[in-house]
C-alpha cells in the first residue's frame, strides 16, 4: 500500500543520505521525496511517499525514528490529510494552443512562459490530478516535465512540529 | 583537566576531551593527517596508545576492550586508506551493537572533495555500519561532538560512532569547555518500559505450560544478569542463550538448556519448537537463530523485551512487545510476578522439564573420546577445567568458535568475547589483546584456526610490543573447516579451495615475534601442553593443536530447517 511518511529533522549535511542510504541499504522503495527547511532553518521537513506491506511500513517508520537526525516523523497515511505535488510543463501548441488553454482552464493551471512554439504550464494538485493533466496533454505534445514530488500536510489542527 | 578561559590546538581539546570522557586506553595507527594529534599524544601520559600493526586490529582491539569492561573501546585511524582498514571493525562493532568511538583523521577542509592524496569519503563509507557519525568542520564544535559521539555510542542499544577530523581542525585554535553533560534533541533513549505491556506480559508468562526463556546479547549491553538470572530462578523456566548472551546466566546452572540456533544444543532447540510461551530478551530473533520462519516456534506466543523498537515483530511476529532497558523492565517484570499472586503451575512446568531432561539425555554434543586424533572437543573441555571456567575467552569464526561456545561455559557476563553477527575472521586475536589491556594479570585466551588466525597474525608483534601474555589455542585441522562441513554436506564432498596448503610453521612464526611455541600432534599431549601453555603466565604462548581434519561441528539445523529436524553425528535427530 501507499504511504505518505512526514519527517522533521535536523538541517545537517549528511541527514539527506542517511534517509537515502536507509531505504537502498534495507531495500525499500522511494516513490518520491522532498527536502527543504523549514520556518525555523536548524531543522527540515521531508515527505516521502514509499509502498510497501504494512509490516514493511512499520519497519520502514521504526529504522527512520532510531536514525539519530530524525527528530520526529509521522505517517500521514493513518490519518486524513492534504497532498499537493507541483508540476512544471513544457508544450508544443502549433496546432493546439486551443486545446491547451482549455486543458489549462480545465485543471486550474497557469500559463507562465510563452516562447518559440511552446507554452510553459504550471500546475498544482494531488499526483492523480497531475497524472489526468499529463494524460489529456499527450504525450506528442509535451516537450518536458518537472514535479516537485508530493508535499504532506495533516488536516486539521495535528501537527508534526518540535512542541 | 584544562582551565576553562585556556585557548587550544584542536589536537588538544582532542586528547584533553578524551581525558576527560575517562579514556585510558586508545588503539591506533598514525598517518599524514593525524599528525598534530600524535604530536599532542606525545606531549602527556595520561592516555597510553597501542600501536597496532594494522587498522582493523585497532577496531577489534578497542571491540574487545568494550565487550570485557562496558566501556566504550576507543581508536584512532589516519584518513584514506587508514580508514578503509578500519570499516571491518567499525561493521563488526556494528551488528554486535558494541559501544565504540572510532576517530579518522580527514585530509584539510579546504582539500575535501579534491581526490586529494589519502582521501574517501569517510562519512559516506561509514554510514550504513556505524550508529552515527560526524564530520567536524569547525575547531569550536569538537568538544561538544566528541561529547555527542560518545552518549550517542553508549546510551540507547550502542554502537560505534565514527567522528571524521580534517587535519586543519586539529592545528586550529579556540577555547576549551567540555561540557559536563549533553542534550540531543533528535535523540532520546529510551529507560523504563510500558507497565501495561509488562502486565500483560506477566500474565501470559505465569500461565505458561511449556515456557522457554530465549536471552541475547542485549542483556550484556543492558548489564541485566542479574535480573535475567533472578527472573529465571524465580520462575524455575528453562532458559537458552544465543551465542552473544552466553555468560548472562550461569552456564553451569541446572536451569540452562545450552545454545540455541544452527549449532545449539537439542534439548535447546526442540524446547524452543515445542514451547508455548517464548520469552525472549534482549535478543533480535537472528536468521542463525530461527532456521525456517515458517517453522518457527509454531505453538507460541511471545514475549519481546528490547531496546530497539525496530526489533520487535522485525523477523518474527510477537504477541507481547516490552520496549525499554532490559535492566528496568527486568526488575519491573519479576517485581510484578513476584508481587502477584498468581504462581507457576508446577505440576505442568513439572512435566516440561521432565521433557526436556529427556531431550538433553540424548547427548547431542557427543564426540568420539577414542579417537587417534585430537578432538578440539577435548582441547575446549580440558581448556575449560584448567581454567576453572574463569578465563576471558575470545574467538575467530568458524568451526573453532561453534566448539568454544558449545563445551566452554560461562558463569559470569563479559568473559566471551566473539564476533556474532558480521562473524568476522581475524577479530580473536586483536580482541584479546584489548582484552589483555583491560584486565593485566587475568588469563585471556584466543581460540582461533590456521585460517582465521592469518587474518591478522600481524599483531602477534603488537602482543610482544605491549607485552600482552595471550594464550593462542590454534585449532590446527589445515582446512576452512567450517566451509570444508558445508561442501561435505551439501556439495557432495567437492572441498573447493578450503584446503589450506602453504601452511606457515607456526612454531617458527611465535619464535620470529619473541613469543612460546607449543606443538601438539597426540591426544595424550594435550592436558600436558595446556598446563604448560597456562603456566607461562607472563608470555605470549601460541599452542597449535594438530586436530582431526574430519571433525564436524553437531548437532544442526541446516539452512532452510526447523528447530525440530536437527542433524547429529548419527543422522537425524527428530
Amino acid at each position: 500500500m501507499r504511504h505518505t511518511i512526514s519527517i522533521l529533522l535536523e538541517n545537517e549535511a549528511g541527514a539527506l543520505s542517511q534517509v537515502a542510504g536507509l531505504f537502498s541499504a534495507r531495500g525499500y522503495n522511494i516513490e518520491s521525496l522532498t527536502v527543504a527547511p523549514t520556518e525555523d532553518d536548524s531543522m527540515s521537513r521531508m515527505t516521502i511517499v514509499t509502498r510497501g506491506s504494512d509490516n514493511v511500513i512499520e519497519q520502514i517508520t521504526k529504522q527512520l525514528d532510531k536514525l539519530i537526525d530524525v527528530i520526529k516523523l509521522t505517517d500521514l497515511t493513518a490519518g486524513v490529510h492534504i497532498e499537493r505535488e507541483l508540476v512544471i510543463v513544457k508544450v508544443k501548441i502549433a496546432e493546439s494552443e486551443s486545446q491547451v488553454k482549455r486543458l489549462v482552464d480545465i485543471f486550474r493551471g497557469r500559463i507562465i512562459d510563452v516562447g518559440d512554439g511552446t507554452y510553459t504550464i504550471e500546475m498544482t494538485g494531488t499526483g492523480d490530478k497531475i497524472n489526468a493533466f499529463l494524460k489529456e496533454i499527450g504525450s506528442d505534445l509535451i516537450v518536458e516535465v518537472v514535479r516537485s514530488g508530493v508535499l504532506g500536510i495533516a488536516r486539521g489542527g495535528d501537527s508534526l512540529s518540535m512542541y | 583537566m584544562a582551565n576553562k578561559a585556556e585557548m587550544m590546538t584542536g589536537a588538544d581539546i582532542f586528547i584533553n576531551s578524551l581525558l576527560a570522557e575517562g579514556v585510558e586506553h586508545i588503539f591506533g595507527y598514525p598517518g599524514g593527517v593525524v599528525l598534530h594529534i600524535y604530536d599532542s599524544m606525545f606531549k602527556q601520559n595520561k592516555l597510553q596508545h597501542i600501536l597496532v600493526r594494522h587498522e582493523q586490529g585497532a577496531i577489534h582491539a578497542a571491540d574487545g576492550y568494550a565487550r570485557s569492561t562496558g566501556k566504550p573501546g576507543v581508536a584512532l585511524v589516519t584518513s584514506g586508506p587508514g580508514m578503509t582498514n578500519a570499516v571491518t571493525g567499525i561493521a563488526t562493532a556494528y551488528m554486535d551493537s558494541i559501544p565504540m568511538v572510532v576517530i579518522t583523521g580527514q585530509v584539510p577542509t579546504s582539500l575535501i572533495g579534491n581526490d586529494a592524496f589519502q582521501e574517501v569519503d569517510s562519512i559516506g563509507i561509514s554510514r550504513p555500519c556505524t550508529k552515527h557519525n560526524f564530520l567536524v568542520k569547525d575547531v569550536k564544535d569538537l568538544a561538544i561532538t566528541i561529547k555527542k559521539a560518545f552518549y550517542i555510542a553508549t546510551t540507547g542499544r550502542p554502537g560505534p560512532v565514527v567522528i571524521d577530523i580534517p587535519k586543519d581542525i586539529t592545528a586550529d585554535r579556540t577555547v576549551f569547555d567540555y561540557p559536563e553533560t549533553i542534550e540531543i534533541r533528535s535523540y532520546k533513549p529510551i529507560s523504563g518500559g510500558d507497565i501495561g505491556y509488562i502486565k500483560q506480559a506477566a500474565d501470559l508468562i505465569i500461565e505458561a505450560k511449556r515456557p522457554v526463556i530465549y536471552s541475547g546479547g542485549g542483556i550484556i549491553s543492558g548489564n541485566a544478569s542479574q535480573y535475567l538470572t533472578e527472573l529465571t530462578q524465580l520462575l524455575n523456566y528453562p532458559i537458552t542463550q544465543t551465542l552473544m548472551g552466553l555468560g548472562t546466566y550461569p552456564a553451569t546452572d541446572r536451569q540452562f538448556i545450552g545454545m540455541l540456533g544452527m549449532h545449539g544444543t537439542y534439548e535447546a532447540n526442540m524446547a524452543m519448537h515445542d514451547c508455548d510461551v517464548l520469552i525472549a530478551i534482549g535478543a533480535r530473533f537472528d536468521d542463525r537463530i530461527t532456521g525456517d520462519l515458517e517453522k518457527f516456534c509454531p505453538y507460541a506466543k511471545i514475549v519481546h523485551m528490547d531496546i530497539d523498537p525496530a526489533s520487535i515483530s522485525k523477523n518474527v511476529e510477537v504477541d507481547i512487545p516490552v520496549i525499554g532497558s532490559v535492566e528496568h523492565t527486568l526488575q519491573d517484570l519479576t517485581k510484578i510476578i513476584r508481587e502477584g499472586c498468581k504462581r507457576p503451575d508446577s505440576d505442568a512446568i513439572d512435566n516440561w522439564w521432565q521433557q526436556i531432561e529427556e531431550w538433553r539425555n540424548t547427548n547431542c554434543l557427543y564426540y568420539d573420546h577414542d579417537s587417534e586424533f585430537i578432538k578440539p572437543q577435548d582441547v575446549l573441555e580440558k581448556l575449560y577445567r584448567l581454567t576453572n571456567g574463569d578465563a576471558f575467552i575470545t574467538t575467530d569464526v568458524g568451526q573453532h568458535q561453534m566448539f568454544a561456545a558449545q563445551f566452554y561455559k560461562f558463569d559470569q557476563p563479559r568473559r566471551w568475547i566473539t564476533s556474532g553477527g558480521l562473524g568476522t575472521m581475524g577479530f580473536g586475536l586483536p580482541a584479546a589483546m584489548g582484552v589483555q589491556m583491560a584486565h593485566p594479570g587475568e588469563t585471556v585466551v584466543c581460540i582461533t584456526g590456521e585460517g582465521s588466525i592469518q587474518m591478522c597474525i600481524q599483531e602477534l608483534s603488537t602482543c610482544k610490543q605491549f607485552d600482552l601474555p595471550i594464550k593462542i589455542i590454534n585449532l590446527n585441522n589445515r582446512y576452512l573447516g567450517m566451509v570444508r562441513q558445508w561442501q561435505e554436506l551439501f556439495y557432495d564432498r567437492r572441498y573447493s579451495h578450503t584446503y589450506m596448503e602453504a601452511l606457515p610453521d607456526f612454531m617458527k612464526l611465535a619464535d620470529s615475534y619473541g613469543h612460546v611455541g607449543i606443538k601438539v600432534e597426540k591426544p595424550i599431549d594435550v592436558e600436558v601442553a595446556l598446563k604448560e601453555g597456562l603456566a607461562l603466565k607472563d608470555r605470549l604462548v601460541f599452542m597449535d593443536f594438530i586436530i582431526d581434519q574430519g571433525e564436524m561441528v553437531y548437532p544442526m539445523v541446516a539452512a532452510g530447517k526447523g528447530h525440530h529436524e536437527m542433524l547429529s553425528r548419527e543422522g537425524d535427530l527428530a
